[in-house]
């Protein structure tokens, strides 16, 4: 783009971000690398790419051209200086978090983050000696109290899956920071077309691109991208980033890469060591997406309103959790946090409780009954009998997903069919169950 | 000029004219960032000589050290500073006296003081950069790590020029 024109905004990054034509062929849309390796010019050329002093491609669990044009348009969405795509968005977690993380060390989570980020977190860190500690993020002092000197990071949803819940970023960060460690935000449900953490505070934003980013219900897939503008050398805490690193002769990432630091270790030690790397034909598909995020985001966020709305009206229904309506606690904090629109993921409870849940799911016939959210398609599911099965009544409760709760990722058909659907399935949950 | 940010033609105008560039505080040790840029600039074709009293008259990466610019036998494009920013303002004061087009200081060094001296002389000044991080971001490099480049284009971009050795005795063993 030319000079004298303006940094290019959000819509013209989505579309061009990271994809210009392919300087091998000149093929306009973005080609799919479906190689494993790549050749190396010389011996001389292939030390310099295992020592990282020259940037080049050596095996596609570490870079891949393709997975790099999705790094680069994720990074430019974000206003973030890199990104490290991944297999998944618990993937991206992982990877997230281990440039930070050693055994005995602590990371602050929220209590109202997606079951399956508190699963993960809650039990499977454990193994690797990482200790999630959660706390109510309604409050951010909760953050603050939590912190002890092991504490490495502290770790939000911008907008929570399945609650609606909405937390004051630039206040969870500005505690991170008094703490000297990073704020990670989970940006999955808002994606940059709604909110962008970083301008916020945030140090790193992580995604399952799985869901809006890809958009389609096509792609496993996740990122990491960070801002570039964490201090890593402001303490002791990260020696990853700001000690020497044995396995690459003594080299010191953040000294030597400054603010590419972060990223360069998720590329060559994170995805290196751990191996999630995302699959080229993933990554295209995701880059494929993309292109129309904003679009999408808006008409997701205008079905998932009049859904709500219609809901809120509806005799069989107890109470609806959707940023977007003027009932929702999170309104003021979705006001200055999200803009043009709420997203697509709402619950609501049923009065009838978890059998009346379970009828309304078995109803449905344009919504699909499945445990995802973020496609094009409307879905529907009951998370106390399916993905938030394996937590405990208290913490099902805590992150929203009780046993009358069911969850909407509205999508984007026409709203009168979506609404139609979902009156239909109301009207037939039994009586006696939607009376309980 | 505004040193806080700097255009993508003007720093783009600056690695596409250079040829020559006099490395101050280039590190025989292969660990460094300097060495790191060093071997970089040279593999994309750069002629980079080392400027190091302690390393004077050794070999880096197949160049020759001298201990100071005057002593630089070759005329030099540009004085690359990996050195603080107190120790950047004679520097640059030398970097005028040997007819330096240009002063770049590394990543956090910055002397105001000094930029103005050598804009005042006619030379270009960048400060807070790396080149090594600049050339692979304007020439579509780092995005190859996932980097946001900042740069978006609809035109086909040339290949990045193959690796040219230039030193020496890198020629001999090519």
């Amino acid at each position: 783009m030319s000079e004298k024109q303006s940094s290019p905004r959000f819509n013209t990054l989505a579309i061009h971000a990271g994809a210009a034509p392919d300087p091998a062929t000149g093929a306009r849309a973005l080609p799919i690398y479906q190689t494993t390796s790549f050749v190396f010019d010389d011996v001389d050329h292939a030390a310099s790419l295992f020592n990282l002093q020259t940037v080049g491609f050596i095996y596609s669990r570490l870079t891949n051209p393709t997975v790099a044009a999705l790094e680069e348009r994720c990074a430019a969405l974000e206003n973030g200086r890199g990104a490290t795509a991944t297999s998944s968005g618990h993937a991206a977690q992982i990877l997230a978090l281990f440039p930070l993380m050693h055994p005995g060390d602590e990371l602050i989570a929220s209590k109202k983050l997606y079951g399956g980020s508190l699963n993960q977190m809650g039990h499977s860190y454990k193994k690797f000696g990482w200790n999630a500690v959660f706390v109510d993020p309604d409050d951010p002092e909760n953050f603050r109290k939590a912190v002890t000197p092991r504490t490495k990071a502290i770790f939000i949803e911008s907008l929570a899956n399945p609650g609606g819940v909405v937390v004051d970023i630039s206040a969870v960060a500005e505690i991170a920071h008094e703490a000297g460690v990073p704020l990670i935000v989970d940006n999955t449900l808002a994606t940059p077309a709604l909110c962008r953490p970083l301008e916020h505070g945030a140090d790193i934003v992580v995604h399952s691109t799985t869901k809006f980013m890809s958009g389609n219900g096509t792609s496993v897939g996740g990122v990491v991208i960070d801002s570039g503008r964490f201090d890593w050398a402001q303490n002791d805490k990260f020696p990853s980033l700001t000690t020497p690193a044995p396995e690459y002769h003594g080299l010191t990432f953040y000294e030597t890469f400054g603010d590419l630091a972060y990223t360069i270790y998720g590329h060559a030690v994170g995805l290196r060591d751990l191996g999630p790397s995302q699959s080229p034909f993933n990554a295209w598909l995701t880059m494929l997406g993309l292109e129309t995020l904003s679009l999408r985001m808006q008409r997701h966020s205008e079905n998932a309103l009049a859904v709500a709305r219609f809901l809120e009206a509806h005799p069989k229904v107890a109470w609806v959790s959707y940023a977007g309506l003027e009932s929702s606690p999170y309104r003021k904090l979705a006001e200055r946090y999200l803009s043009g629109g709420c997203g697509a993921v709402m619950t609501f409870g049923l009065k009838g409780g978890y059998e009346a849940g379970i009828a309304m799911v078995e109803a449905v016939e344009l919504f699909s009954h499945l445990a995802n959210i973020g496609d094009t398609r409307s879905l529907i599911i009951h998370p106390a009998s399916t993905t938030h099965r394996q937590l405990e009544p208290e913490q099902l409760i805590a992150a929203g997903a009780g046993p009358d709760v069911v969850r909407l990722s509205v999508g984007l058909e026409d709203i009168d069919d979506i609404i139609a659907d979902l009156e239909q399935a109301l009207a037939a949950i039994p009586e006696a169950k939607a009376a309980e | 000029m505004d040193h806080d940010s700097y255009t993508n033609a003007y720093l783009r105008g600056i690695l596409e004219e250079v040829k020559t560039i006099a490395m101050v505080g280039a590190s025989a040790n292969w660990n460094r960032p300097s060495y790191f840029a060093m071997k970089y600039l040279q593999d994309k074709g750069f002629r980079v000589i080392p400027v190091n009293p302690r390393e004077a008259g050794k070999e880096i990466l197949g160049e020759t050290v001298y201990p100071d610019l005057a002593s630089v036998p070759v005329p030099v494009d540009m004085v690359d500073i990996f050195r603080n920013s107190e120790a950047a303002g004679p520097i640059t004061d030398e970097a005028i006296r040997i007819g330096a087009k240009v002063v770049w200081m590394q990543l956090t060094v910055r002397n105001d003081e000094a930029a103005k001296r050598a804009e005042a002389a006619g030379l270009k000044v960048v400060m807070n950069r790396c080149p090594k991080i600049e050339y692979a971001r304007l020439f579509g490099e780092l995005g190859w790590n996932g980097f946001n480049t900042r740069v978006i284009s609809s035109k086909r971009r040339k290949l990045a020029a193959p690796a040219r050795p230039t030193a020496p005795s890198q020629q001999e063993s090519a």
